[in-house]
């Protein structure tokens, strides 16, 4: 069942089209996270959701009901923000109490809510303390639990871990995904880590320019970006971009500086092209195989070290293929060498073609 | 003989550039202390001893004459009652004008920085630019105004005019104070189902005690110390302490009681000065505050 839905939506600052036509359905207990570049209009889709910004054109509907005029406090939501927002003058109680108090809600049941929030949340002990006195993890805990009390069915995170440090980062992601899988309630997640988009979403929505660029499992993300501009986003490295001539017919092919990379066992999407077209072939560093296996590959050939980064488990190697940029993970076990000749290889299957002038995936 | 050197880099005791700093501040502390303790001296003295002109002297005979004449019976033009009717006359004035333009302009800044309405630039590019226009010109009008009101020389109306002249500033103080906070907060307070009060009580205000403080210290010296309001639009009656201390002073009747004129002048003077002692720290956070964000 639907439990969000946003149809055709607009929003304009003057003469600028901050979100154009945008169409998203959230499913019920779906975990969608917003991804993209600072400025790509994420933010601003999850704070018309929220209803903290009047929308220019379209509707939104939660759990079928038409919300599009209707105030933050009316649309069964619960927020947390990057910076925590808690109320500095009030105590940890206090915060988590503070929407149920305005909603009416009686005494009693604010007690039994607050109560198992901070269970959930583990912040029984930190109920009479103020936000100052407490840590930054602890602090993005109360924001949570403020969404919790609430007992809405759409939780709308913008940002929440990036104002923490990598480890507590981490160890919260972690948490979140429990709470979503204990609570099995639909969240609305913005960020522009990819790390968390991919290991906390059901499904992933890539925004650029105010556009929804695609809305996929991480898996399909990554395996098969839509688009150029999607490619480079996901994956750290990023992916590796050869610029050439695809030829098309019987037996596909990627020309590059003289190189050739047969490509029949590519799946081309919906038709396979025809004829000669300059192309781009992305292919992940990760993809990239070094050393015997190499050869065994549908495409194989020598490259030179030229800068090595050692990230502990495995190693980045930076190298030039017939002359355009080419980075290849190896395992961080091996010793490499700068200067050293290496024999790489990889797959088509694993690699994506994308036409140069429209960056779409073929 | 040279020192390997390790640790804490050895400080001068006589630093010149510490000594030139120093000089400079004690020649200014002696610049503005000076006129103050001539005041108090020749307030302490009696006019005899006042008489003989040694203006830095200290009183050989202490005497508290003046200051009970300056309070209680100095003849402020036609009444000879001292300046207690002007120090009652401006706490009349001056309560209501700082509690009623601190809340409204409060309100506004608040207003303006988090409920963004159609034309709020506009509103406040004119406030601003109410502030730049000199007082004089808007004299007339404003006299016009407050008879057609019907209070025009009353406490009611110097309220009034106070009030209204207090408005660019504040507004713009709270503004700026207003939108350093974070945004966020706001949201937040919204989707927890506050409205526009409740998140002005109950979230805004309790995190705004520097910019009031700032607030009522700029409203409190300005009021007090405002003369041409006062004397234009009080009525006689309800002159305020200044108008009241100029009378005394310029008093063209009798012997120049200079040691009266200084207790006067001294007593005029005492609510502002005890105001930046007790809030020295706030005011210079507030308007350090009020000038870096906007």
């Amino acid at each position: 069942m639907k439990s969000i839905e946003i149809k055709d939506l607009s929003l304009s600052f003057g003469d600028f089209k901050v979100l154009e036509k945008l169409n998203l359905d959230i499913y019920d207990g779906e975990f969608l996270v917003l991804l993209g570049a600072s400025g790509c209009g994420k933010s601003t889709l999850l704070n018309c959701v929220a209803g903290l910004l009047d929308i220019s054109d379209g509707q939104i509907f939660i759990k079928g009901k038409n919300v599009t005029w209707k105030e933050p406090k009316d649309r069964d939501i619960g927020m947390v923000f990057q910076s925590y927002a808690l109320y500095p003058q009030m105590s940890v109680r206090g915060n988590l109490s503070f929407g149920l108090k305005n909603a009416r809600i009686p005494k009693p049941e604010i007690e039994k809510r607050v109560a198992r929030a901070a269970e959930i949340l583990q912040i029984e002990s930190l109920l009479h303390r103020k936000p100052a006195e407490l840590s930054g993890g602890q602090r993005q805990r109360v924001a949570i639990g403020r969404a919790l009390v609430r007992e809405v069915d759409v939780f709308l995170f913008d940002e929440p871990l990036s104002n923490l440090d990598a480890k507590l980062r981490a160890e919260l992601r972690v948490e979140i995904k429990r709470l979503h899988q204990k609570l099995n309630n639909t969240m609305i997640y913005v960020t522009h880590d990819q790390i968390e988009a991919l290991t906390l979403a059901d499904r992933i929505a890539i925004m650029r320019g105010g556009k929804v660029q695609q809305l996929d499992t991480p898996q399909v993300i990554y395996n098969h970006p839509v688009n150029k501009y999607v490619a480079a986003f996901i994956g750290s490295p990023g992916m590796n971009f050869l610029t050439g001539r695809l030829v098309a017919g019987e037996k596909p092919g990627f020309n590059f500086n003289g190189l050739d990379v047969d490509l029949s066992r590519y799946a081309f999407n919906d038709t396979t092209p025809s004829g000669e077209s300059e192309a781009w072939l992305g292919i992940r560093p990760e993809h990239i195989h070094v050393g015997p296996e190499a050869v065994k590959k549908a495409f194989s050939h020598t490259v030179e070290v030229e800068v090595v980064e050692p990230m502990g488990s495995d190693t980045l190697v930076w190298s030039k293929l017939a002359d355009q940029e080419f980075r290849f993970r190896m395992d961080g076990q091996l010793s490499v060498k700068v200067g050293e000749e290496l024999m790489i290889g990889f797959d088509p299957v694993s690699a994506s073609l994308f036409d140069s002038k429209t960056e779409i995936r073929l | 003989m040279s020192i390997e050197p390790i640790g804490t880099r050895p400080r001068r005791t006589f630093d010149p550039t510490r000594m030139m700093i120093y000089l400079v501040l004690a020649v200014a502390a002696i610049y503005y202390l000076l006129p103050l303790y001539v005041m108090i001296v020749t307030s302490l003295k009696g006019m005899p001893e006042v008489r003989l002109g040694n203006i830095f002297s200290p009183p050989v005979e202490i005497t508290f004459e003046p200051w009970a004449k300056a309070w209680d019976t100095a003849c402020t033009g036609l009444y000879c009652e001292g300046l207690k009717v002007g120090f009652w006359n401006s706490m009349q004035i001056l309560i209501p004008s700082v509690v009623i333009s601190i809340a409204i302009a409060s309100v506004n800044g608040y207003a303006l920085s988090f409920w963004r309405f159609r034309g709020a630039e506009v509103f406040f590019t004119i406030l601003i630019f109410g502030s730049f226009i000199p007082y004089q010109v808007m004299l007339y009008p404003l006299v016009i105004i407050t008879r057609e009101l019907g209070i025009f020389g009353s406490l009611t109306g110097v309220i009034f005019i106070h009030t209204i002249f207090g408005m660019p500033i504040l507004t713009l103080l709270f503004r700026n104070y207003f939108a350093s906070l974070p945004q966020e907060l706001f949201k937040a307070a919204r989707v927890d189902g506050a409205g526009f009060w409740g998140i002005f009580f109950k979230i805004m205000v309790p995190m705004s005690p520097p910019i009031f403080v700032v607030a009522i210290i700029l409203q409190v010296t300005g009021i007090w110390n405002d003369f041409l309001f006062g004397v234009i639009f009080a009525g006689t009656k309800n002159f305020p302490m200044t108008v009241q201390l100029n009378n005394i002073v310029n008093s063209s009747q009798g012997v120049k009681e200079y040691n009266v004129n200084m207790a006067a002048t001294i007593l005029t003077g005492a609510v502002p000065l005890a105001i930046y002692f007790l809030s020295g720290k706030y005011f210079v956070r507030g308007i350090a505050a009020g000038a870096v964000k906007g």
